[in-house]
Parts: structure tokens; C-alpha cells; sequence
């Protein structure tokens, strides 16, 4: 049996035509607007209160629409957003360097390796402008120079200064800035918040997505929240592999069920891995830590010449040490892109060249960079970063090379969205790292902070307005059969999980799974391997729902209950990612096809037959693939070289 | 008040309704000035009462560095100390009748004592309702066992001994010479070798001032809001300091009559 | 490595709650604390029992949802280190380590090592924002901010919420964490025509939330993960002052 198979093509039907540059105000023209004394008459649902969801809800409700918002942890201010350290792009041309919107636009469709849609990712450069103005309104404390204007430096490989950031907290500020503002609405009354509350289902009525079904995390009660619209803003899927820099909870479930219900989930294979991240030291480790890509400004990595050399970094002569990113790539030597320096370090640890436990490892080595600049210039530079390093390691860089080695950090990958960021299911918009948009196949460094907060500051609450304005909708009732059908999907849902009681943990499965998944679907993807990795899903999958083992009930703080429902979302997930990445035979961005690759190894993109996103429907069986063809008028398509 | 309407809503909201498709809206926080008398707005905070607390505190402090000095006219022998008692109860007059000015220090004494306390006891009760239960594990080295057991219970101990002392030497209740006898002659008799243990429960005493003033004097700063982290090394000396001086000057005239030096 | 876990086990906000004790083998230096925490939870469930519930997310010190007092210190005994960044290699061989919750009436306990810090948020949504709606922001370069202030308020601004302060405050007082906000907010032009209105809200929100006053005990900054100064509170007080005597 095959395992797709190809339906009709989609097109974005949102997007004006005309010139690039004239779209989104004609868009916002266009789209019709809400009375504002009907607006508290229009509710909306927001799910996540990330950078994306944090600012859409604030925004709404500051418009005054009644919105519900939820998140799973214990505070709308701990979304993961929280964990970005470099930055945030902007366009302001603040340094003078030549920066202009259109720079952004097209630095940011190179980046994406020419998988991304045009008029999404200009209006993300226009917007980025009104986005610091924004965050410094409301108080982020950005990196300032002696003058008091704002710092900005240079991220990720692009040749101009137009990175805004805060320490090495750029998240952190960022979210705080819109996590304020949503609180003030939640006292203005605009906003509802639900904390530890995790949507689990979509509430579908006559084809519109009408509300969610969410389970409160503290007492298991399993609850109905209609509303005449439903955001979802909740985050990537990078956990499908176990371990990555996204935090514990992270999850596909409510975009996932969102596709379940018939929402299109583009793109599942392009995924990020960022090359300096500490190595995992034991079987025992649950997650993995991202270091600033900074530290490749100044340090160099390299590994033994020779496979299988156990000796101290020390004690190998200059002689025996391969700097294979000098050697590689002379022109930009340590400072080449994420995609191309996590791929080279798994060459040579496949190589058996690697170092440290398990011979998963690269140094990176500021030995050069202490002589050069001495002790208290690096110090001053990255100190926090080292200290960072030295807790969770025990070693001290200034001693000994630290050890780094690529983890998955980003998913490009989500729901389908039209230029108004609304998914294949009417009245579900799809905000933030949750929705495909914008980045195409591969994410530059600051760019995701920025389109979190372009969507939920000024996109979504313009777009939005135009569904709206067609409400409000007819009321829901609790015995509504779509509300039956969706509580019901739920409860049996847990209910199964919580009678199994095999004889494996959930955390065992989600371990066996982001195993297969990063061996056969993570830096390198081979036929071969994907057809293995999908047979090898499908048994896990069946053993799961026969062998997992869930302690407790539903009415209590459940945590092993909330994992197995992430992981077995992400049991099905992963099969659409094999799938996709299979499908897709050429190599672009975050997705490397080992068959498709130039005589010395850089990666090799098929216009010809691939410039399209693949949108993907579920069936319950083998998917359906719409492709949505990618039309370049602005940018010229080239293949990308750092050599 | 709104903040109880919230958090009741926030406490029943699991267990009741399970379905709610009209939001509930959250009551909007008052924001406009209030218009309570400064005193009432003041001891309405925490903050507001530690502030009363600072200032009682201060104005303890400034008796205390008085009295210190005007005990060691001891030193200079009978004569001056007495004059300086006598001297207390007249001065400015004749503008002022006899006694006035004393009476209006004791009434100042008095209410800052009260207030300071009323502060100290009202704080450390809202701060045992704020855990009722306590740790199982309490590490050896820390800087809160310190300072708030020198500030609670030390504090009891002062305020005992502030009793003791107005019996004593005031009134002259539990003291060898009686209320009216001359100062001078109550502190000799006070503090006879004989009763050398009215000599160290003073030195107890006074020390528990001293400790009291250490975390007290710099703690007042930061709570009037002058504490900066380039200050606190200052401000730590300058409490060390005071404490310090406080200590030795009230120490010597107990231990002096004591060990025979002043007769 | 073998310890001895000494951990906090209560069902709901309503059981009484006891003590449990624990061995574990096997623990590996390099694990962090709650990676052993959760070897130990892995075991508790193949054996039929409940598994130790604990806050977590980020697992990188910034999220501020881990919380648990080890050995009576809030976080551990590493400094300026949050629970999930302390590793196993600060214990010994044959250690027993105790392992509490946050103890605060205003925050109270939900499961095990889990306490609900919503009155966090609500002091927040007293004041602890820059009413700034969106879309009618000025030019973010007309706003210059002298390098200093900026940085003060930075220290301040990097409070992660996680609610040590108030663990480790013998008065299980919310100051610092209230502090901070008000502090990084009070040294930027644009926190400063709410200034006065958001000390007093916030202030008294915090006292309505059950927490306790401050008395300058300072256990507060030193268990602080991200070191949020101690001046932090004097400013507070100096605002909160100033807004008193302005009524
Ligand atoms: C370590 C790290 C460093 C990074 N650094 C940078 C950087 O320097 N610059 C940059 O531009 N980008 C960076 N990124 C990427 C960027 O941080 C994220 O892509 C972005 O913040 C995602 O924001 P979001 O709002 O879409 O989702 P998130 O911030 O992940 O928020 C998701 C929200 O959804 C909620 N949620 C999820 N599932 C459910 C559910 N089922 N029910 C209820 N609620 C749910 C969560 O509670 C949360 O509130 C970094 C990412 C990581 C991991
Ligand atoms: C009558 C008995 C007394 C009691 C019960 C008492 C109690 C206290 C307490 C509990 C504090 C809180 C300190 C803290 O934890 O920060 C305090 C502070 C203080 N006390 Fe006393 N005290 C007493 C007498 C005195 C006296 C006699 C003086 C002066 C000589 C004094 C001066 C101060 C000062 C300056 C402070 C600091 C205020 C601040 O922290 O802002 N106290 N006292
Ligand atoms: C240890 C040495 C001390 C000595 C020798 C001493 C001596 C005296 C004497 C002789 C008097 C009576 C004065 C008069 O009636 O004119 C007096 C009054 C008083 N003392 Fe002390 N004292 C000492 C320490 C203290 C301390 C530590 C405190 C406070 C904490 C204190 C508080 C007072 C008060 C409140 C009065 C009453 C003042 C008044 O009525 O006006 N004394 N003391
Ligand atoms: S002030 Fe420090 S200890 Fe308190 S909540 Fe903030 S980060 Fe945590
Ligand atoms: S420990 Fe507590 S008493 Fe104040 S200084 Fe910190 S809040
Ligand atoms: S888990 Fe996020 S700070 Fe510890």
C-alpha cells in the first residue's frame, strides 16, 4: 500500500495581488471591520500564551473582544518563548549599513532556501518595524549604547546590524513585555485566563471551528470553552524527538488535533538543528541546552585527526587536530550556517571522530581567542555563557575545550495557513511557531521572535476582524452533538490510557521514539532509513496503546496522564514527518535527503519538482498531499553556497 | 474587595461550572488615588507599617545616643550627673513650666514604643499566618535566624527590661534607695558589687540592644527607602558602628560601679 | 551514587500531607536534580506507586516553574542556580536529602511538590505593566534611555517568577519578587506616569494575597536564582512612600 497519496492543489486565496509592497495595506482595507460595540459581543479563544499567543490575546481584548486564553504551565509568563537568547530581527536601518525592508524580505527567503511564500514574508519585514516600537513602549529594557539609543548587532550570518536583544534574554524580555499586557487585560476584565489547562480537542460545528474541549490540569475536569472564534499559538513540535531545546512540555496535541479534525499540516519534516548545544552526558538526559550560536564568533571546533582517540584535548598536537570547518568551508570557516556546521559535525562523529561520552561530541575551543584577546576580553564577552556551560558540565571552558553537539531547536513545519493566517478549517487561525508560515525550510537566527509577535501583535488582530464581523455566531450548547462528540473523543481517550496499565513508562516510549527519530529523521534522511523509521513508528505505536503504563487518575494532578496524551499525538506525528521528509527527494534548508546532494557533499535543491509547500490532510489512513505551488516574483531563485 | 471576588472565583471555578461559553469578566482594580488620611493609607501596607516601625525605631535611637551620653556624667562624678537629671526637668524654662519638656520626651517615648511595637507584633503575626506550616529542614548557616530572632525575641527581651528599669531606676520600686532619692546615689546603690547580677542582666540587656541596633539601624535606611547596593557597605558600618558605641558607653557605667570605680 | 530522598508526598490541597522516604541507587553525577527525580518517578511507576509530582518546564533556569527546597535551602545549595541547573555532582555518595515545597499560604500546595503561584499573576495584574496599547507606540529611538538606568532596570527586569524569595523568606514575604517589577518598570521613562499608582496597587495586592511583610532579612536575594539585588526593595519602599504622602 502506498503511503500518500496526492489530492488537489491548495492556493492562498488571501493574499492581494499587485505589488509586494502594497499587499498588507490593501488586506487590511479590504477585510471588513467590527463595530466596537459589537466586538464584546465576539469572543475568541486563544490557545498559548507565547510571544504569538501572549500578544494576540492582549491585543484582542485591548480591542475588546471577550477572549479566553490558556496555557499548560502555571503562568501565562513561562510559555516557552521565554527560552530565546539572541534576539530580534527588525528592519529599523538604525546602524545606517544599508538595512531596508526589503533587505529583510529578501535575506529571509534566502535563509528559508527559497521554500517560503513571498507576500507572507515581506509583510513579516514591514511589521517588524512597529514591533520594537511596541516592546519599547511597553517597557522591554533593551541593550542600550552610552547614548541611551538602542544597541542592535549582527545575528546568523547576514551582513547588517539589525539584531534588537536584551542580554542574552531576549525571549525572556520579550514575552514579559507581552505577558504584562495580557495580565492588564485580564484585570481590565477582556481577558479570561485558564492556567494549567491543556486543550485537547476542537470543537467543529458545521464545518467552523467553534470552540475547544480542556482538561484542568489540577482537578481533571474536562471543560467546554465555545467562543465564536479559536486561535491556536502553541509553539513547535521539536519534542517529537525526545530531546531538544524546547522545554518538557512542549507538544503538537492541540495543533495536531486541530489537523485530526481536518485542518492541513504543512511542511512536518522541515526541522531546525541548531550545532551549539551541549552533548548529552547519559542515558538519563531529558533535555538538552541551547549555547548562544554567538560563541562561533570567537571559538573553533575541530576533532581528532585520527577515529577513536581517547586522549585529553590537551595532550593532541596542533598537527593531530581537523578544524573540518575551516578545511570545509574556507570563505566562512566556524561561522557557516546552522544547517550546513550540525551536518559537518555529524559527519565526522559518524566518522568515529567524535569526543566525549559516546563519541557525540565536537570541540568548540577558545584557546586561540584567550591568547588573542586575553582572559578578560573573552570573559567579558561570554562569561555568563561559559558559566552556563560549567554548571551543567563541570567543565571550565577557559581550561578545556567545551564539547557541543547539534540539537533539534525549531519546527518549520505546522498548520496550514492562508496570508490571513487562517487555517483550512474556518475560524481556526494558526499563529507563531504552531503555523508554517513564513520561514520556508529553514529559520534564520532572531526571525522567530519577530513573526511570533508580528502575528500576534498586528497581523491576527487585523485579519481576524474580517472573519468576525460575519459573527456573532449562533450560541453552542453543551449538548450541541459536535460538543458530545468532541467530550466524548476525550474522556474515552483518557479513559483507554488510564486501563491499559502495561508495563512501560510513557517517558520509554517517548525515549524509543526520538531515537528512531533523530537517527533516521533528524540531520541526514535516506530512503531507506525513513521507510525503516516509519515501520518502526507503526510498532511502537501499537505497542504503546497496548503496553503503556499510566499511574493515578484523571481527577488529580496527573503529570504521567499528560504525557502519554502528548506522546501519543506525537506517535502519530512522527509518522507524517517520515512521510513527508520521504516524499520530498531533494534537500533544502533543515532537510537533508542524502541522495540529493552535490559531488562534494552541500545540499541539493530541486526547483524543477519541489518548490511547493506540502500541505497534508488526514484520513485516518494513508495521508492525502496538496501542494501548494511557491511563485517567485521578487527573489530569484539560487542555490545557497558558503564555500 | 476585589481581589477575594477573584480569588474565590479563581478557588470554585474548578468545581463548579464546567461549561462556560459567556466569559466571566474579572472586576476592574481600582486605581484612583485614595483618599484615606495619610496614617490610615500608611498603616494599610506592609511597607507603610515597617516605615512606622523605622521611624519609632529612629526616634528610640536618638533618645538612647541622649541618655548614653548624659549616663556617662557619671564620670565626671555626682555633682554633674545629678545637675544633668535636675537639669532634664527644667529645661526651657522659664518659657516651658517644670517638668514639661521630660513629659513631652516620655509621651513621645511612649507612643514610639507603642507603635513600634504594635508594628513588630502586627508584622510577625501576619508573618506566621503567611506559613503556617514549617519547614522539616532548616540549614545551620543562615542570615534570617539572625536577624529575626535578635529583632523578635530580642525585642521582648528589651521591652522586659525597659520595665525592669523604669521600677528600677525611675521609680526606684526594686531599687536599695527609693523613688525620690537622688539619682546618682540610685545608680551607685544599683549596681553594688553585692548585686552583681543586676550588673550582668544589664550587660545581657544592653547587648540585646546592641544586636537589636546592628540589623536595626542599617534596616531602617532600607526601609525608608535610602538602602542602594553601593550604600550597604556603609550602611552596615555605620549601624556596626552605633550599635557598637551604644554598648560600650551603657556598659560602662553599670560595670564601673560594679568594680568599684565610681563610688 | 546511593541517597537516601526524604520527599514531601500530599494528594491534594485538602490531605494533611507526610514525609516519604526513598532510596536510589545508580544516581550518575552528571544527572541534574530533577533528571534524578525523574529515574526515581520511572521506578515509582513500574512498581505500582505514585510518582513524585513536581513543577518543571524549561529544565534551563528561565521559565521559573521548578520549585522545590532541598535540604531547607530554596533551589538547592548551588547559588544563583534554579533546581533544574543543579546537578548531582554537588551530592554525595550516602547523602539524604530532604526535598519540600515551596511553603507559603499564598501558595498553596496542589499536588506533592506542586503549589499554585497564581497570586504571582494577580500582582501583576495590579499594576506591573506599561499601559501601552498596541499600535500607538512613538518611534522606539525617541525613547533614549541612559545606558546606567537601562541596566539597573535590566537586574531588575530578569526576575523569573519562580517564587524562591518567598520560599526562603522567614516572613514568606512576596517583597522581592514585587520589587523587581516595580523597579524595573520605575527606571524607564515609560513606567513613569503609572509609577505611583502601580506601587500601591501592587503593594497592596501583595499584603491581600496572604503573603507576609518584609523585614529586610535578605534570605530572599540569596537563594534568588538570577541575584535580583536587595535595593530593589528599598526602591520599592521609597516609591511606595512617596505615593503614600502624595495620597
Ligand atoms: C532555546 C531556544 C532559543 C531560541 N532563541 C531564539 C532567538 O534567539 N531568536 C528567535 O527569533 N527565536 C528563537 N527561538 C525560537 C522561538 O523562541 C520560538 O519559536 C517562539 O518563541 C515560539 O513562540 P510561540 O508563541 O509560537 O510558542 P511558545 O512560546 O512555545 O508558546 C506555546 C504556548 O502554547 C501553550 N500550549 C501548548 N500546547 C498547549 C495545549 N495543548 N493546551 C494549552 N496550551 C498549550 C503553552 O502553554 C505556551 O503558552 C529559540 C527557541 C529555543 C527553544
Ligand atoms: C520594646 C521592645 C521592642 C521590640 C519588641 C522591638 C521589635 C522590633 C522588631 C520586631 C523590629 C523589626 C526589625 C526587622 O525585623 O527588621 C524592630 C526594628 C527596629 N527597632 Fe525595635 N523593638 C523594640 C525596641 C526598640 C528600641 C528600644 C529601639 C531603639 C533604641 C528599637 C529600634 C529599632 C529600629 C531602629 C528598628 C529598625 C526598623 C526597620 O527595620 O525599618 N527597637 N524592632
Ligand atoms: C545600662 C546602663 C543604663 C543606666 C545606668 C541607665 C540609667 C538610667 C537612669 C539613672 C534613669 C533615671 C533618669 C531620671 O529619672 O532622671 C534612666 C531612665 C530611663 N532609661 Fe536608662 N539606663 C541605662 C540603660 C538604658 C537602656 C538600654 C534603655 C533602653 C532600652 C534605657 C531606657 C530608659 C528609659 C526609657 C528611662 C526613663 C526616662 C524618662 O523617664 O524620662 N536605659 N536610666
Ligand atoms: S525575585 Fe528571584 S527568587 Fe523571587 S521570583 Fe524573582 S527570580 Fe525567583
Ligand atoms: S527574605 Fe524576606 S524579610 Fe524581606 S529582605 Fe527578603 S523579603
Ligand atoms: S524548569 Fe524552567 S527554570 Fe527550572
Amino acid at each position: 500500500m502506498s503511503l500518500f497519496s496526492e489530492g488537489e492543489p491548495i492556493r492562498d486565496t488571501r493574499a492581494p495581488d499587485g505589488s509586494i509592497k502594497g499587499r498588507w495595506d490593501q488586506r487590511r482595507f479590504g477585510g471588513k471591520l467590527v463595530n466596537p460595540a459589537n466586538r464584546r459581543k465576539l469572543s475568541v479563544i486563544v490557545v498559548g500564551t507565547g510571544l504569538a499567543g501572549g500578544a494576540a490575546a492582549a491585543t484582542l481584548g485591548e480591542l475588546g473582544y471577550h477572549v479566553k486564553s490558556f496555557c499548560y504551565q502555571d503562568s501565562p509568563r513561562r510559555a516557552h518563548s521565554i527560552a530565546a537568547q539572541g534576539g530580534i530581527n527588525a528592519a529599523k536601518n538604525y546602524r545606517n549599513d544599508g538595512d531596508s525592508i526589503q533587505r529583510l524580505f529578501y535575506d529571509t527567503v534566502k535563509g528559508g532556501d527559497y521554500r517560503s511564500r513571498e507576500s507572507n514574508v515581506y509583510r513579516l519585514a514591514q511589521v517588524s518595524v512597529e514591533i520594537i516600537d511596541q516592546c519599547v513602549a511597553q517597557g522591554v529594557p533593551f541593550a542600550r549604547e552610552y547614548g541611551g539609543l538602542l544597541d542592535t548587532r549582527s545575528f546568523g550570518g547576514v551582513q547588517v546590524s539589525r539584531t534588537f536583544y536584551a542580554r542574552g534574554q531576549t525571549g525572556q524580555q520579550l514575552l514579559l513585555g507581552a505577558y504584562q499586557a495580557l495580565e492588564r487585560q485580564v484585570a481590565a476584565g477582556t481577558v479570561e485566563m485558564f492556567t494549567r489547562h491543556e486543550m485537547l480537542e476542537l470543537i467543529i460545528v458545521d464545518g467552523v471551528a467553534r470552540g475547544i474541549i480542556a482538561r484542568d490540569m489540577v482537578t481533571g475536569e474536562i471543560e467546554t470553552h465555545t467562543a465564536d472564534a479559536v486561535v491556536l499559538a502553541s509553539g513547535g513540535y521539536g519534542n517529537v524527538f525526545f530531546l531538544s531545546t524546547n522545554a518538557k512540555g512542549c507538544n503538537v496535541t492541540a495543533t495536531w488535533r486541530a489537523h485530526r479534525k481536518g485542518a492541513l499540516f504543512a511542511n512536518p519534516c522541515y526541522t531546525q538543528i541548531h550545532p551549539t548545544c551541549i552533548p548529552q552526558s547519559g542515558e538519563h538526559q531529558s533535555k538538552l541546552t541551547l549555547m548562544s550560536e554567538s560563541l562561533r564568533n570567537d571559538g573553533r571546533v575541530w576533532v581528532p585527526v585520527e577515529k577513536g582517540d581517547t586522549r585529553k584535548p590537551a595532550d593532541i598536537p596542533e598537527d593531530e587536530r581537523d578544524y573540518y570547518l575551516e578545511r570545509i568551508y574556507p570563505s566562512f570557516g566556524n561561522l557557516v550556517p546552522r544547517d550546513i556546521a550540525s551536518r559537518a559535525a555529524k559527519n565526522v562523529c559518524d566518522e568515529g571522530r567524535g569526543v566525549g561520552p559516546g563519541g557525540l561530541g565536537v570541540y568548540l575551543d577558545f584557546q586561540d581567542a584567550i591568547a588573542r584577546l586575553g582572559r578578560d576580553a573573552v570573559a567579558g564577552k561570554y562569561g555568563n555563557l561559559f558559566e552556563m556551560y560549567e554548571r551543567i558540565t563541570g567543565d571550565d571552558p577557559f581550561e578545556v575545550p567545551m564539547r557541543i553537539y547539534p540539537a533539534v531547536h525549531y519546527t518549520m513545519g505546522g498548520l496550514w495557513v492562508d496570508y490571513d493566517l487562517q487555517s483550512t478549517i474556518p475560524g481556526l487561525f494558526v499563529i507563531g511557531e504552531a503555523n508554517f508560515s513564513d520561514h520556508g525550510a529553514n529559520r534564520l537566527g532572531a526571525s522567530a521572535l519577530m513573526q511570533g509577535l508580528a502575528d500576534g501583535y498586528f497581523v491576527l488582530p487585523n485579519t481576524i476582524s474580517d472573519y468576525l464581523a460575519k459573527g456573532p455566531y449562533e450560541k453552542i450548547d453543551d449538548d450541541h452533538e459536535a460538543v458530545v462528540e468532541a467530550r466524548a473523543s476525550v474522556t474515552d481517550r483518557i479513559e483507554k490510557l488510564l486501563s491499559i496499565d502495561g508495563d512501560r513508562t510513557p517517558d520509554s516510549f517517548h525515549r524509543e521514539l526520538g531515537a528512531v527519530m533523530w537517527e533516521y529523521c533528524g540531520m541526514e534522511r535516506t530512503e531507506e532509513g525513513l521507510r525503516k523509521a516509519i515501520d518502526r513508528i507503526r510498532e511502537l505505536r501499537a505497542e504503546f496503546w497496548s503496553s503503556v503504563k499510566v499511574p493515578g487518575e484523571n481527577e488529580e494532578l496527573n503529570q504521567n496522564l499528560e504525557k502519554a496524551g502528548r506522546i501519543a499525538d506525537f506517535l502519530e506525528l512522527a509518522e507524517l514527518m517520515c512521510i513527508d521528509a520521504l516524499h520530498r527527494e531533494e534537500s533544502c534548508g533543515g532537510h537533508f535527503r542524502a541522495e540529493s546532494q552535490t559531488p562534494d557533499g552541500e545540499a541539493l535543491r530541486d526547483d524543477e519538482n519541489f518548490a511547493y509547500a506540502a500541505a497534508w490532510e488526514y484520513t485516518g489512513e494513508a495521508p492525502v498531499l496538496h501542494k501548494e505551488n511557491l511563485e517567485y516574483e521578487y527573489v530569484k531563485m539560487t542555490q545557497r553556497s558558503y564555500k | 474587595m476585589s481581589w477575594t471576588y477573584q480569588k474565590i472565583g479563581h478557588m470554585f471555578r474548578n468545581v463548579s461550572s464546567v461549561s462556560r461559553s459567556t466569559p466571566v469578566a474579572a472586576p476592574r482594580r481600582p486605581q484612583a488615588p485614595s483618599t484615606a488620611a495619610l496614617p490610615r493609607r500608611l498603616y494599610r501596607s506592609s511597607v507603610g507599617k515597617k516605615a512606622v516601625m523605622a521611624v519609632t525605631g529612629g526616634i528610640l535611637v536618638l533618645f538612647l545616643v541622649g541618655h548614653m551620653l548624659g549616663n556617662l556624667k557619671v564620670f565626671l562624678g555626682r555633682a554633674d550627673f545629678d545637675h544633668y537629671a535636675h537639669w532634664l526637668r527644667t529645661i526651657g524654662e522659664p518659657a516651658l513650666p517644670h517638668r514639661v519638656f521630660l513629659t513631652i520626651m516620655e509621651a513621645v517615648l511612649t507612643v514610639a514604643v507603642i507603635l513600634h511595637m504594635w508594628s513588630a507584633v502586627s508584622l510577625a503575626r501576619r508573618a506566621r499566618q503567611a506559613r503556617p506550616v514549617r519547614y522539616a529542614v532548616r540549614p545551620k548557616a543562615q542570615e534570617h535566624r539572625y536577624a529575626t530572632h535578635v529583632m523578635r525575641y530580642g525585642g521582648i527581651i528589651i521591652l522586659l527590661f525597659v520595665i525592669w528599669h523604669l521600677l528600677d531606676l525611675t521609680f526606684g520600686v526594686v531599687n536599695p534607695k527609693s523613688g525620690g532619692a537622688e539619682p546618682y546615689d540610685k545608680v551607685v546603690a544599683d549596681f553594688d558589687p553585692s548585686r552583681w547580677y543586676i550588673t550582668v542582666f544589664y550587660v545581657i540587656a544592653v547587648v540585646m540592644v546592641g544586636l537589636h541596633l546592628k540589623h536595626g539601624l542599617w534596616s531602617a535606611f532600607q526601609t525608608l527607602g535610602w538602602g542602594r547596593q553601593r550604600r550597604y557597605r556603609g550602611l552596615h558600618l555605620f549601624a556596626d558602628v552605633v550599635a557598637a558605641l551604644l554598648v560600650i558607653g551603657f556598659v560602662a557605667v553599670p560595670v564601673m560601679v560594679t568594680i568599684g570605680v565610681v563610688k | 551514587m546511593k541517597l537516601t530522598l526524604k520527599i514531601w508526598r500530599q494528594r491534594n490541597a485538602a490531605d494533611k500531607g507526610r514525609m516519604a522516604s526513598y532510596e536510589l541507587d545508580d544516581v550518575s553525577p552528571d544527572m541534574s536534580f530533577l533528571e534524578m527525580l525523574d529515574v526515581l518517578n520511572e521506578r515509582l511507576i513500574i512498581e505500582g506507586d505514585d510518582p513524585v509530582a513536581f513543577d518543571h518546564d524549561c529544565r534551563e533556569g528561565i521559565c521559573g516553574m521548578c520549585s522545590l527546597v532541598i535540604d531547607g535551602t530554596a533551589h538547592g545549595p548551588q547559588r544563583a542556580t534554579t533546581t533544574c541547573q543543579l546537578h548531582m555532582r554537588h551530592f554525595k555518595d550516602g547523602d539524604v536529602i530532604t526535598i519540600e515545597p515551596w511553603r507559603a499560604s499564598a501558595f498553596p500546595v496542589i499536588k506533592d511538590l506542586v503549589v499554585d503561584r497564581s497570586a504571582f499573576d494577580r500582582i501583576i495584574q495590579a499594576g506591573g505593566y506599561v499601559s501601552a496599547p498596541t499600535g500607538s507606540a512613538p518611534e522606539a529611538a525617541s525613547i533614549p534611555i541612559p545606558q546606567a538606568d537601562a541596566h539597573d532596570a535590566f537586574d531588575a527586569a530578569t526576575c523569573i517568577g519562580c517564587g524562591a524569595c518567598v520560599a526562603a523568606c522567614p516572613n514568606a514575604s512576596a517583597m522581592l519578587f514585587t520589587a523587581a517589577k516595580i523597579t524595573h518598570l520605575g527606571l524607564m521613562p515609560q513606567g513613569q506616569p503609572e509609577r505611583y499608582g502601580r506601587v500601591t496597587a501592587m503593594v497592596d495586592q501583595m499584603d491581600a494575597e496572604g503573603f507576609g511583610g518584609c523585614t529586610n532579612t535578605g534570605e530572599c536575594t540569596s537563594v534568588c536564582p538570577k541575584g535580583i539585588p536587595l535595593e530593589t526593595i528599598s526602591r520599592l519602599n521609597a516609591d511606595l512612600l512617596k505615593a503614600t504622602a502624595k495620597g
